[in-house]
């Protein structure tokens, strides 16, 4: 066939809606997924989607949802492009409502909407407490429906290694490995969309899915691949504790009026309440995970003295609760054995979402000509600090402008990948097959992958999350050092050659230890406090020195990082502070 | 009044591998699991036995196994194959049979289990190594039935159409569903292998929740034809164990009788056209 080729890495909102786009201007998709798409980590998403319908008759606008979105992201932010995203985000949700996502209604029938943290108008249209998976049902289908048509073919259970790049540089295809049969094949491609979710397992137990290491991205960057704002990791403040993951509770509880507290003093203490009068349990993530940290390390209330505290919704009505926040409840009622309507829930922080990602430009191309990225796996939008239901808009958005994007930039080319040299394929498919064997080699150390993992995870949860202290920080540096040196003496617990689970995590383990030295090392050089990155030792944001985009290139001695200046050009930064109302 | 934080910062947190980290193991977790090392391999039966922690689930003794991969007798082995990916119960991926029933393995409290904990890949999929299947035949089914709504394109169009709040529930209720195929895998309808037999409640449940939508009811009849015939609707023998196995509650009898009612009412008025 003639013409340019297409392919989408990562089954998600980013990635799904991005095929869309390119399947419905009449091109085919090769699109390429660690599991069957619905299974993807945008179905985790509870709590909502951002847009300034203004259905309350607030007076929202997009022009009040870019101011929150980049004041909520502590002004790191390029505004163009934040800009846009508000300006759609109405449109996304109405897309979503024709292609039948049963998103809660009011009287009248018309879209509900409900409040999130960082804002104080009714912006986050919902489906009960299951919107991610909702929205990316309905992507789901629409895809099926092009997949019949034959526009559309699904490599599902492939991992993405690398990308084929010709002697320009140019990006003309991809490596990609089944995870059944091992083979390695490469992928003719001219446009690559690169939407594979964000890297929360490099810190071990997060409230991602354990398929979220990060290595497509990873890879890219050890291809040379800028990656921007490592450092900017999200903190979720409330999630369960747990042994395999960290079951996150959503905002959308605190949205409802769910409140924050510890026992003090035999009494309950609301101290988001107390300390923040103007949000009170709604202040912004990063802030509400300090809170406790400060509650339960400095102070010492935590209940019982664990690392714990309690968000309660016991004062609400409970046929209430089942029909706004049902899903989230159930989760905690399944995995914890109580029920949260009668019993407040103990939650703690944990990692959640990457702000940092591959670096992009306006047209959502990564530095590597011809490769693209699009959702968690960018930088674009959320600055130092993400807003609740601020991720589903941004990666359909991701989706909507990246795939006519793609079709433009690959329309413009004059060699298509279709005419390239076999040799340039099969050259990469024999590298990549040489470095897939030295796994399958890794027979004579005493170490496990998951052992290993879970020391870079217990390090980089403590270190590296909500309180960067520089020590501690050079400490993680050095033990990520360590614990690259004994992944060379893992030893494989499966040599076999049929779906080789231990080859595949091993793999992606080095592919993580590269990314938290990027996240580690962009901790220590900023030396300020801004969004999610605490630095006790900085605590005031500093932008006469630090208005600046972090980027990371790989080097074998680790990230070398220079920095850009942030594109303020919309909205002139002012302090972020949530104790009173400032705006 | 103690100040806000921010400022104020400079606290201690607990140093890697302590406090936290270390929870108390309280004895053993018996387990056998049906193994099988690849898709046309003989099935074996491996006992296993792992640390018990406080609240443990079905996956958590899997990510023990592969850590350290020696059967109840201490001899070395291979990990089991098995696929996870949210643990939330909303992924629909790491479905299995637990004692026999089958269900969502990341929900599976070892508490609640009686051990050994005997686990199995579903029934009526094939198996690819272990604990993992293949369900294409339930995505061919998705395929069949059109579970989408055909919108014109994603140019902006406006708003959808309205709905009431209780059809918006009822449909709810239905796109609840994780695709894990627990109701056929414990139909007693469906056979394996055999792709002409029952679809299974759950394509026919998408079915009705795709013509509760204003668009997606314009393309009624296509759902109503693809449900016709063999493997059809008429091909559910009302065992009722789909509804048993459900981990979202979803009402599929409801679902296949909302169906039935539909293509009835369907052919009546065709009928009465002609």
């Amino acid at each position: 066939m003639s013409g340019p080729r297409y392919i989408v890495v990562g089954g998600g909102l980013a990635g799904l809606m991005t095929t869309i786009r390119i399947a419905e201007a009449g091109h085919r998709v090769d699109l390429i997924s660690l599991v069957r798409v619905s299974r993807s980590h945008s179905v985790c998403a509870q709590g909502g989607i951002n847009g300034a319908v203004n259905t309350k008759g607030e007076g929202d606008s997009p022009a009040v949802h870019l101011d929150d979105t980049v004041y909520g992201g502590d002004f790191l932010a390029n505004q163009p492009p934040v800009k846009e995203m508000t300006d759609a985000a109405p449109a996304i949700i109405y897309l979503y409502d024709r292609m039948g996502v049963m998103f809660n209604r009011t009287p009248e029938g018309l879209l509900d909407f409900r409040r999130f943290g960082g804002t104080k108008v009714h912006r986050t249209a919902y489906a009960g407490a299951t919107t991610g998976q909702q929205l990316m049902y309905a992507l789901d289908q629409q895809v099926r429906r092009y997949e019949d048509e034959g526009r559309v073919t699904k490599y599902e259970g492939w991992e993405f290694l690398r990308a084929v790049r010709d002697s320009a540089g140019v990006a003309r295809g991809i490596v990609a490995l089944d995870l059944a049969s091992m083979e390695i094949r490469a992928f003719r491609g001219d446009a690559i969309m690169i939407a594979t979710g964000g890297p929360g397992v490099v810190f071990g137990k997060s409230t991602n899915s354990i398929l979220n290491t990060g290595a497509a991205v990873s890879n890219l960057y050890q291809q040379g691949a800028r990656y921007a704002n490592g450092e900017f990791v999200q903190i979720h403040p409330t999630a369960i504790p747990g042994r395999d993951k960290r079951r996150l509770i959503s905002e959308s509880v605190r949205g409802e009026g769910g409140r924050v507290w510890v026992p003090r003093d035999g009494k309950p203490w609301y101290f988001l309440e107390e300390w923040y009068p103007a949000y009170g349990n709604l202040v912004p993530r990063d802030i509400a995970a300090q809170a406790i940290y400060k509650v339960v390390y400095d102070m010492g209330l935590g209940i019982d003295g664990q690392e714990a505290v309690y968000l309660d919704v016991t004062h609400k009505d409970p046929e209430e609760l089942d029909v706004k926040l049902g899903g989230v409840l159930e989760i905690y009622e399944k995995f914890m054995g109580e029920d949260p309507r009668r019993v407040p829930m103990k939650v703690f922080p944990a990692v959640h979402y990457s702000m940092g990602g591959m670096w992009v430009d306006y047209d959502l191309m990564t530095s590597i000509p011809g490769v693209f990225s699009g959702g968690e796996a960018n930088y674009e939008y959320h600055g130092a600090n993400r807003l609740g239901a601020n991720a589903l808009v941004s990666c359909t958005f991701d989706g909507m402008k990246g795939g006519p994007r793609m079709v433009a930039y690959a329309s413009g080319l004059k060699e298509l990948a279709a005419d390239a040299p076999g040799s340039l394929f099969d050259q990469a498919v024999s590298d990549e097959t040489a470095r897939l064997r030295s796994v399958f080699g890794m027979t004579a150390g005493g170490e496990s992958p998951y052992a290993l993992h879970e020391e870079l995870g217990d390090w980089m949860t403590r270190y590296c999350t909500v309180i960067r202290d520089e020590e501690k920080l050079r400490q993680t540096d050095e033990k990520i050092g360590e614990l690259m040196d004994r992944w060379r003496a893992v030893a494989l617990p499966d040599t076999g050659e049929w779906m080789n689970q231990s080859v595949v995590f091993t793999r992606q383990l080095r592919d993580m230890l590269e990314l938290a030295r990027v996240m580690v090392r962009g901790a220590i050089e900023r030396r300020e406090s801004r969004g999610v990155h605490l630095r006790p030792d900085y605590p005031e944001r500093d932008d006469a020195n630090w208005l600046k985009t972090t980027i990371a290139e790989w080097t074998p001695d680790g990230p070398r990082l220079t920095y850009e200046p942030v594109d303020v050009s919309l909205v002139t930064p002012r302090p972020r502070q949530y104790k009173k109302d400032i705006r | 009044m103690t100040s806000a934080p921010r400022t104020d910062m400079d606290i201690d947190v607990p140093a890697p591998g302590t406090r936290g980290q270390r929870e108390r193991v309280e004895g053993t977790v018996r387990l056998v699991i049906r193994r099988q090392d690849a898709p046309d391999a003989e099935p074996y039966w491996q006992p296993f036995e792992v640390p018990r922690y406080p609240n443990m689930n079905v996956v958590e003794c899997l990510m023990e196994i592969r850590k350290n991969p020696v059967d109840a007798e201490g001899r070395r082995t291979t990990p089991v194959a098995w696929a996870a990916n949210c643990l939330e119960e909303v992924c629909g991926i790491c479905t299995m049979r637990v004692n026999g029933k089958v269900r969502q393995s990341c929900a599976a409290l070892i508490q609640d289990l009686e051990e050994p904990i005997r686990l199995e890949p579903m029934e009526k999929f094939p198996v690819k190594r272990d604990l993992v299947i293949n369900r294409d035949r339930l995505f061919a089914a998705y395929r069949r039935v059109k579970a989408w709504i055909p919108i014109d394109g994603t140019h902006d169009q406006g708003p959808g159409p309205r709905l009431p709040e209780s059809e918006r529930e009822e449909g709810y209720w239905l796109s609840r569903c994780i695709s894990c195929g627990s109701c056929v895998d414990a139909c007693p309808q469906v056979v394996p292998e055999r792709e002409d037999v029952f679809v299974g409640a759950a394509p026919i449940s998408w079915a009705r929740l795709m013509n509760i939508h204003p668009t997606g009811e314009m393309n009624a009849p296509e759902r109503y034809s693809a449900l016709m015939g063999p493997g059809g609707i008429s091909d559910c023998g009302k065992a009722m164990n789909c509804v048993a196995v459900c981990p979202k509650s979803i009402p599929l009898m409801e679902s296949i009788a909302s169906m039935n009612r539909q293509i009835t009412r369907h052919l009546l008025v065709d009928w009465l056209k002609e």
